[in-house]
């Protein structure tokens, strides 16, 4: 029963009640990213704050639950925390998805988006789960662009 | 239930389901975790029996040689098997003649083949004429080998890609038919059995269309040929397009047929060895069909494979296959349509219908679908847009979950994709 570990409960708690999820005013950037091979798509919206706080990160989207559950993942780690943080954990998470599942998750900077481990030792999944959080990256680079 | 005790099971229309599937030793095979494998994916290929395995191992082991051009006794060993496949698949589909079947490597390629025929410079018959203002047409439910190769066409052209819309039944649209198919339309090409919908397509009313406005007409037979019993001079069309993997043969194989007189005036797609008849540094001439499209070495295996394929579906008997999988898709169809919350895309009942069942669950996307069934069950669904993006496009969705059904299927393997359904259900729910 590989993918039943893939299907983490809380990946599945968080695809069946989505944090954050609906896309809201204001906001500095809007990304909007598709998944060719899977049709999945989110639309992001980032809103920065000062101090390099993140104030909000809304989304819409539709997709598998790897791909919806991470993106409410990604928004209660982002929203609240600061830029610089909140691309640390992108990048662990990143390495994370693409290790192969032979990479040893960081905790400590991955927070409950550890749950997302097993998912690393399915290719085909990988980018369902990276969706959200590449478009966050993007809409956080086009947004200090536009202050 | 292991796939060994599986029973032929009553309703599935006299076929000895047992017998057939130790024919086919992968299905008996357990996949990791001890789970027997359930394989419901035959229209994206379809599993092998020994008797196709066997006569391509016997070929290698004993006879291989290049085919057409040695003299020894392995070449002439290689040569007869191959041209005797030729033969067998002529029978198959009811070719008027043996030089009309065409090796490919697919029906991707027999589609592109033809579609190079048209509004090209160095083909000046008529039949073939294309260019801007004149017209393709082709369907909202076909793959995606007979889409891109006519928007290459058009692009190439000037002429202008046009398609029948599909109704929110899955069944081809065809109330334009006179409008959509007129005196601009060259080349009509659908798709006869859809491999999403399932839906299996009247061909004669477009057909007498074609006809009355002068266009040619291909069918897309990759979901037909292994299926039912396809009888080109039946149907009257003018191309016909298949594919060895889907019909219990290997891979790397497909087949053209064309009309004598049109393979004739068609010019070569590839160039190479074997398809000549003499070449000088500024020139050649080309070989009489089939050779003509058959350049370089041939997959000889696979086409004596597929020889072997069509032996063994003959044997079974085409209309047995489709009486049995009429049966599975009856009992498919009732099924599926007990559980809540499933859609089902395309015909919901067995009239013009193949084997091939594609649905939605609410609030589950077919990934997790079939990532559940595969991993819990060892069901094998397909899962996506079965390279028929357009066809989801025009139902609004994404991606659908396909079950597809052949001759070694039973409706054991029926009832456990719907207990596969039912826990994807609570895992989601
Ligand atoms: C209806 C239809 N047409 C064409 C094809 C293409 O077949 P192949 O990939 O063997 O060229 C397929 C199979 O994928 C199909 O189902």
């Amino acid at each position: 029963m590989i993918a039943e570990s893939m299907y983490q409960e809380l990946i599945l708690e968080h695809y069946k009640r989505p944090q954050g999820r609906g896309l809201r005013e204001p906001y500095d950037a809007e990304v909007h990213h598709v998944n060719p091979t899977c049709g999945d798509e989110v639309t992001l919206r980032v809103k920065l704050a000062d101090g390099g706080k993140v104030q909000d990160v809304s989304y819409d989207g539709q997709g598998c639950s790897i791909s919806q559950a991470a993106a409410s993942v990604l928004h209660d780690l982002a929203t609240g925390s600061t830029v610089e943080e909140s691309l640390a954990v992108v990048d662990e998470f990143t390495r994370l998805m693409q290790g192969r599942g032979q990479v040893e998750a960081d905790e400590d900077v991955l927070g409950d988006a550890v749950a997302f481990a097993g998912v690393a030792k399915f290719p085909a999944r990988v980018k369902c789960a990276l969706l959200a959080w590449m478009a966050y990256k993007d809409a956080v680079l086009r947004s200090q662009e536009a202050m | 239930m292991t796939s060994t005790d599986v029973q032929p099971t009553a309703g599935t229309g006299g076929l000895d389901v047992e017998r057939i599937r130790k024919d086919f030793p992968i299905l008996a095979r357990e996949l990791p975790g001890g789970r027997p494998l359930v394989y419901l994916d035959s229209a994206n290929s379809s599993q092998k029996p020994v008797q196709v395995i066997d006569t391509m191992r016997e070929h290698l082991m004993s006879h291989y040689g290049n085919v057409g051009r040695a003299l020894h006794a392995l070449g002439s060993e290689s040569t007869e098997a191959y041209e005797s496949a030729r033969d067998k698949i002529a029978a198959f589909v009811g070719a008027p003649s043996r030089e009309e079947v065409i090796f490919t490597k697919n029906a991707s390629e027999a589609i592109n083949l033809v579609a190079y025929a048209f509004g090209n410079p160095t083909n000046t018959d008529e039949r073939f004429r294309l260019g801007p203002g004149d017209e393709i047409v082709i369907s909202e439910m076909e793959h995606h080998s007979n889409i891109v190769p006519w928007q290459l066409l058009a692009q190439r052209t000037g002429a202008t890609l046009r398609w029948f819309p599909v109704t929110d039944e899955g069944r081809l649209d065809i109330t334009g038919l006179d409008e959509l198919v007129n005196e601009r339309t060259r080349i009509v090409s659908i798709v006869h059995q859809s491999n999403v919908l399932g839906t299996v397509n009247s061909v004669s009313p477009i057909l007498a269309r074609a006809r009355e406005v002068g266009a040619l007409m291909m069918l897309d037979a990759s979901q037909s040929v292994p299926h039912q019993a396809v009888d080109v001079r039946e149907l009257g069309v003018d191309f016909l397009a298949f594919t060895g993997h889907k019909m219990v043969g290997p891979s790397g194989i497909g087949v053209l047929w064309g009309r004598r007189e049109l393979l004739d005036a068609m010019p070569p797609f590839l160039g190479g060895g074997e398809m000549i008849e003499a070449v000088w540094m500024d020139r050649s001439t080309y070989a009489p069909v089939p050779h003509k499209f058959e350049a370089g070495t041939p997959p000889i295996v696979e086409a004596i494979g597929l020889g072997a394929a069509v032996d063994y579906l003959t044997s079974v008997g085409m209309d047995q296959v489709k009486r049995h999988e009429r049966a599975l898709t009856a009992y498919a169809l009732d099924a599926l349509a007990e559980i809540p919350g499933l859609r089902i895309i395309g015909p919901r009942g067995v009239v013009a219908r193949g084997g091939t069942v594609s649905f939605v669950l609410d609030g589950i996307h077919p990934h997790d679908v079939g990532q559940i069934l595969d991993d819990v069950y060892g069901i094998a669904v397909r899962v996506g847009h079965h390279c028929a993006r357009p066809l989801h496009l025009r139902f609004g969705i994404p991606a659908t979950t396909r079950t597809s059904f052949y001759l070694y299927n039973t409706t054991d393997e029926i009832d456990a994709l719907v207990r596969g359904l039912h826990h994807v259900q609570k895992v989601f729910g």
